[in-house]
């Protein structure tokens, strides 16, 4: 049945050529304007051009640490997440035990902890050629970091495993796969793609986090920036060129999880 | 040949008073059945009845409190790795089809035969490929299960569950998932099933098909077997009350 409509301008298709200045991401264009200001000051002011060539000496090593801890964190979470929904007591509750630990104590606390007590204990026992092994600080750092960052991801892998309804395991059991197989085939896939973006999330943690461990001495940019400023005092330069590193840093991350976000989801569903 | 006819006496599912609590509710209270080789078994009864509970513990994915299962002779344990060879012949079809997602409809197929048997990749997909054609729906194997209709998802299970060439296939209400007009393209695939004289226990509501195919129908109430007979007997002669009740309130 054909219901004839008044021909009215109202009911036009909207153009797509036009840009909504609702659908714009104004914050985005706001923090994108205070990363550019601060470009512009490192290149037009010597003194921030001075600054900013320090702190980038300190960029690898944020860099390093924060990759290798997420990657080692990830694989440690894994077996930690899976052996939090174990049917095996004894490693549910090891699992169980570690993770509150972990998350009952400050991080600033467990890097301490971890790098001046627990590491050092651990290395005494271990002697190359009648010496102690003395683990380098850089080292420890990124020790500490992914134990802690292990329990915080390992929540995140039990919560994606649960995340997979019942039906999925009894599917694959009836099919005569053992519980591993079924795990590892159809429902780690599954929960993997559940929680990227959750992953993504503590990625730009750890790399906001890699700034504790300047505490250590380690020579990431955070303590670079400090070094540099006990001797420069200038303050307000340094510390607003630092934090537009992070800034930049953690913004292009999230863009480009999301981005990828966006790839994976298209790609299957 | 003396074995070979010793072998096809014995029957294919033999239930002996299995019991099955959920906490202190009892799902099931010593039910005792027997399925022969080529039949197809209907399962009837309401909601809580235990009829799926029964159904389930036959692959033991309800393990039961008491009695034992046998399925062609071997003893159902909790052992894993018998249980896993148990299950490998024991085809399963679920409600919500239960396809894995992130697969595509011929991974689906392939994956417990690569897993499991240790099929090689080209060997199973001619298998799954052969079981697409058999249920109708060739065209779909690269799709992901997600974008089939439920009928075609059904029918994919269905190939799945046949991959293994399984001895007998348990049918959790197939249908019962299904818009209306999907419910027949997956009853016809199981309808060829049962002609070609597949061992089949089927939990469903479905009356056409029980008719058509079924040879033992048994209907369940509050865990135990009320009533169990022929399609005619149990449904056009019912000698229980609560057997009346239940088809006077599902065939309106």
């Amino acid at each position: 049945m054909a219901v004839d409509l008044p021909p009215s301008t109202s009911l036009q298709p909207p153009t797509n050529k036009r840009l909504d200045w609702r659908t714009i991401p104004w914050w985005l264009v706001a923090i994108g304007l205070i990363i550019a200001f601060m470009g512009f000051r490192i290149i037009s002011d010597p003194e921030y051009t001075r600054i900013f060539e320090t702190i980038l000496t300190g960029l690898g090593t944020t860099l390093m640490v924060t990759g290798i801890s997420f990657i080692c964190a990830l694989i440690l979470g894994l077996v930690l997440g899976l052996g939090r929904v174990s049917r095996n007591l004894i490693l549910r509750n090891l699992s169980i035990g570690y993770i509150e630990f972990i998350r009952g104590v400050p991080i600033l606390v467990l890097i301490f902890t971890i790098s001046f007590a627990i590491v050092p204990a651990l290395s005494d026992w271990i002697t190359i050629n009648g010496q102690k092994l003395t683990v380098p600080l850089t080292a420890r750092a990124i020790i500490a970091l992914v134990l802690i960052y292990a329990a915080y991801i390992a929540e995140i892998f039990r919560a994606g495993i649960e995340s997979i309804s019942r039906g999925q395991m009894e599917a694959a059991r009836s099919l005569g796969m053992t519980h591993a197989q079924a795990m590892r085939y159809v429902i780690l896939p599954q929960a993997f793609r559940n929680v990227m973006p959750a992953l993504g999330n503590d990625l730009i943690a750890i790399l906001k986090d890699s700034s504790l461990v300047s505490v250590l001495g380690v020579r990431e940019i955070t303590q670079v920036s400090r070094l540099s400023v006990s001797s420069s005092f200038k303050y307000e330069e340094t510390y607003f060129i630092l934090t537009a590193f992070y800034l930049t840093m953690t913004l292009v991350l999230s863009l480009l999880l999301q981005w990828l976000q966006r790839k994976m989801s298209s790609n299957v569903h | 040949m003396s074995t070979k006819l010793a072998n096809s006496n014995q029957p294919m599912i033999s239930i002996n008073k299995v019991s099955k609590f959920f906490g202190d509710f009892r799902a099931l209270d010593e039910v005792s059945l027997t399925v022969d080789r080529g039949e197809v078994l209907m399962i009837v009864g309401p909601s809580g009845s235990g009829k799926s509970t029964l159904l389930r513990c036959i692959n033991h994915l309800e393990v039961p409190d008491a009695g034992e299962i046998m399925i062609d002779g071997k003893h159902v344990t909790p052992k894993e790795r018998e249980l896993n060879a148990i299950r490998a012949e024991v085809g399963m079809v679920f409600q919500r089809f239960e396809l894995f997602p992130h697969l595509t409809v011929l991974e689906n197929i392939c994956l417990a035969q690569q897993k499991v048997r240790k099929s090689s990749r080209s060997d199973s997909e001619k298998i799954a490929r052969s079981l697409l054609e058999k249920v109708g729906i060739p065209e779909q194997a690269n799709k992901y299960p997600p974008k089939l209709s439920g009928g075609q998802q059904q029918r994919v299970a269905i190939a799945r569950s046949l991959a293994m060439q399984p001895k007998v296939i348990l049918f959790d209400e197939p249908t019962s998932a299904l818009d209306p007009e999907m419910i027949n393209e997956v009853l016809d695939v199981m309808l060829t099933l049962a002609s070609e004289g597949m061992t089949m226990v089927v939990v469903s509501h479905e009356m056409g098909f029980a008719r058509k195919a079924a040879h033992q129908v048994v209907f369940m109430d509050g865990g135990t077997i009320v009533e169990q007979g022929t399609p005619d007997q149990v449904f056009g002669a019912p000698q229980h009350e609560r057997t009346k009740l239940f088809l006077s309130r599902i065939l309106h």
